[in-house]
């Protein structure tokens, strides 16, 4: 598999790219839902990231990313024409999709690549997608144009009111469910808070909710548990058992902790590539 | 002449680091023979009419004659007659449990030391170099014409299929290999540590594979990115499974999630194939406690544990809930550990993780446990003190408490039979699966077991399937 990148695109600069890279076998597996595992260069860890897209006909999968760690900030200096070490998936278990009737799709942040994905693989269903997004404010919004391409609904949420709603995806969200009885599921993609924040909104009105998880993943084919999760008070990896799980059983304070125990190791790698780059 | 010499009742030793050296650095503990050691080891050997040895070992090297060319001093002709039968002799002259095989069959071991075959082995892998890999793998200078109208798929890139590979290459086969992860290896890369089988090693065996024309793939999963029928669709006339038993077990007691508690798959993964014990030269990061609980008594846990001490921590226990004379790892590798400084908690058997309000671990709950009747591995089975409990202090817990069959592969191959265990249910004669011209060999088969047992199964069903492929010898 060649890994070369053929396109990449700004979407918030320095901060989100998107990346197309040359992938044919993965392209032609991947499912909404799946993701792959990469490694830069050949000192590099292994970093989950979802498929945001993928054209099989092409040999392409799309990624997008948020620059965040010293992993992310190197994937952000490679250009166009260049090669990513290792690509390997498609992983995890596809989104489950069938003919459902109403389906809401909540994006946040770089989470709203991914739900696009799905929010896809819902409508190529026949399902009625309502697309709900939110972000800081207006510039940091991803996938609007592709939403409202096939989306009869797209819904926003900023932060400080620069673009649809002012304040949260959740606020938007209740109100959706407030006055429509028929939605049959709602799918969230994001930050934990903000997924957690979906499933508590979503579960008086009793809809089945599902929350893509992004834990700490060492292989991604289910022989080490580092992304392990409980789930309704079972274990569960999320890499061969998920990522997808019902929100409603998930321990989301559990997830937020394990999530947080390479910080210290985190900032130093960080910082050395800092210094490395001249920053 | 060897026998007029007096008779030396016991085995040559072998050098190796200080322990209060090694357990600083990640550097091979055992350094090796010399030429004159491996000579004069070899030389202990009294060539048996019968030789015991060789019906001791799995893949059935001819000992006697590889010995008794080194006693000679031609390293090349020990060398050609260990890679008649052994693809991987460097890696098993290293991680073999000898003991309980060749070594465990040697006559002289009756009443003195038996003749320490995996050093002499080890140095005859180590020393012979060649800028053939037809060399390399078949031992002779000219190998056979490619049977390129046959090609071969292994899934998994561990000791079995390396073994099936280099058997088939040797015969000019076309293998391709696919690997899941990202260096080739299985278990020997993400595995056993450095300190134990250097990568070096590994790579050279591997390298030697790809020059004789044995393609590796790395990053492609078996079940995800390429299934059993693809493969098939693409025209393999037959497939290896070799994909391990790669599921880590958990106990399922409270407290297992916390931060700070690891499988030993994870913990090693890192380690080793993440080579996290350079962080930050190297991009992922390892924890770094100060006192590490290990649960379990096999090699796998004296690999942790020893791994742990090498990582700067100050305490490292061992907790197990039988004796020291029921730890199933190696004498060896337990004895080493021992010298490093690991410590032992025998009889108790965790039954808590506790945690800090940060969901740190703090400390295990370890019930005390004594030795009651045997059970049906002929072991006395631990029972619990009742009410006796006591408390260790660690931040970090790394569970060694054994691995099942990664459920990955099996899943998205329908047809393909299991046993109860959940294992493959291969045939044992001759590997092959419930699926035609589909073969399964290693820990897949028969649950964790050691690189030597996988090794043998490769090198069955790499047999049947060169028969059943009319391969031309």
């Amino acid at each position: 598999m060649s890994n070369k990148i053929l396109q990449k695109k700004a979407l918030i600069p320095g901060q989100t790219s998107l990346l197309v890279i040359e992938a044919p076998q993965i392209a032609k597996k991947a499912k909404p839902g799946n993701f792959v595992i990469l490694r830069i260069h050949d000192k590099g860890e292994r970093v989950p990231l979802t498929i945001a897209d993928t054209d099989p006909e092409a040999g392409t999968i799309t990624i997008v990313y948020l620059v965040v760690g010293k992993s992310s900030a190197l994937l952000e200096t490679l250009k166009e024409g260049e090669i990513i070490l290792d690509v390997c998936g498609p992983l995890g278990k596809p989104t489950h999709i069938e003919k459902c009737g109403t389906v809401i799709c909540v994006g946040g942040g770089t989470g709203i690549a991914a739900m696009h994905h799905i929010a896809k693989g819902h409508h190529k269903a026949g399902n009625h997608v309502v697309a709900i997004v939110g972000a800081r404010s207006k510039d940091l919004l991803l996938f609007c144009d592709e939403l409202g391409g096939f989306c009869p609904e797209l819904l926003i949420a900023t932060d400080d009111g620069s673009s649809g709603h002012k304040g949260f995806v959740t606020d938007v969200l209740r109100e959706r469910l407030e006055k429509d009885k028929d939605v049959t599921e709602v799918v969230a993609i994001g930050p934990v808070p903000m997924m957690e924040a979906v499933a508590n909104v979503t579960k008086p009105f009793g809809v089945r909710t599902v929350v893509s998880l992004n834990s700490i993943m060492v292989d991604g084919v289910g022989m080490c548990g580092a992304c392990r999760c409980n789930v309704g008070g079972e274990t569960r990896f999320a890499c061969v058992d998920g990522p997808e799980f019902d929100g409603h059983k998930v321990d989301f304070n559990e997830l937020r902790m394990r999530l947080a125990q390479y910080k210290n190791q985190e900032n130093e790698s960080m910082d050395l590539f800092r210094r490395e780059h001249g920053e | 002449m060897a026998s007029k010499k007096k008779f030396n009742p016991v085995r040559t030793p072998m050098p190796e680091q200080p322990a209060d050296v090694r357990n600083k650095n990640f550097k091979e503990v055992a350094l090796g023979y010399t030429r004159e050691q491996a000579i004069e080891e070899a030389n202990r050997c009294i060539q048996c009419k019968v030789p015991l040895c060789q019906k001791g070992c799995p893949v059935e090297i001819d000992i006697k004659s590889f010995v008794g060319h080194m006693a000679a001093g031609d390293v090349p002709s020990a060398y050609r007659v260990l890679k008649e039968t052994n693809a991987l002799p460097a890696v098993c002259g290293r991680v073999c449990p000898q003991e309980s095989q060749c070594e465990g069959s040697c006559i002289l071991g009756k009443k003195h030391e038996p003749v320490a075959i995996g050093r002499i082995e080890r140095y005859v892998a180590d020393t012979f170099d060649s800028d053939s890999a037809c060399e390399m793998i078949t031992g002779h200078t000219a190998c056979s014409l490619p049977n390129d109208q046959v090609k071969v798929a292994c899934i998994g890139s561990g000791p079995s299929s390396l073994t099936v590979a280099g058997y088939l290459a040797a015969r000019g086969v076309p293998v391709t290999v696919y690997e899941a992860l990202h260096e080739i290896g299985g278990v020997l890369v993400y595995g056993i540590p450095e300190f134990r089988l250097p990568k070096a090693v590994v790579a050279r065996e591997v390298g030697a594979l790809w020059a004789k024309g044995v393609t590796f793939l790395p990053n492609w999963v078996g079940g995800k990115t390429i299934t059993i029928q693809d493969l098939i669709d693409d025209g393999f006339d037959a497939v290896f499974i070799g994909v391990g038993a790669g599921l880590p077990w958990f106990l399922n007691i409270p407290g297992e999630n916390l931060v700070g508690v690891y499988s030993s798959n994870e913990y090693l993964t890192r380690i080793n194939l993440g080579r996290a014990y350079d962080f930050p030269n190297y991009d992922t990061p390892a924890p770094r406690p100060r006192n590490v609980a290990v649960v379990g008594g096999g090699n796998v846990a004296m690999d942790a544990a020893r791994t742990a001490l090498r990582l700067g921590a100050e305490n490292v226990y061992i907790t197990y809930r039988r004796t020291q004379d029921e730890m199933p790892a190696r004498l060896e590798e337990l004895h080493h550990a021992i010298e490093e400084g690991v410590q032992l908690e025998l009889l108790t058997s965790p039954i808590a993780i506790n945690g800090d309000e940060n969901s740190h671990v703090k400390s295990m709950t370890l019930q005390v446990m004594e030795l009651g009747e045997p059970d049906d591995s002929g072991r006395r089975r631990p029972v619990a003190v009742e009410g006796k409990t006591k408390e260790l202090e660690v931040d970090m817990v790394i569970l060694a408490v054994g691995t099942g069959a990664n459920p990955v592969l099996l899943e998205a191959t329908p047809g393909l039979k299991l046993s109860e265990r959940g294992y493959i249910d291969a045939n044992p004669e001759t590997g092959e699966t419930s699926i035609p011209n589909v073969f399964a060999g290693g820990d897949i088969v028969g649950g964790s077991a050691t690189v030597i047992s996988a090794m043998g199964a490769g090198r069955k069903a790499a047999k049947t399937i060169a028969e059943r492929l009319k391969v031309e010898l």
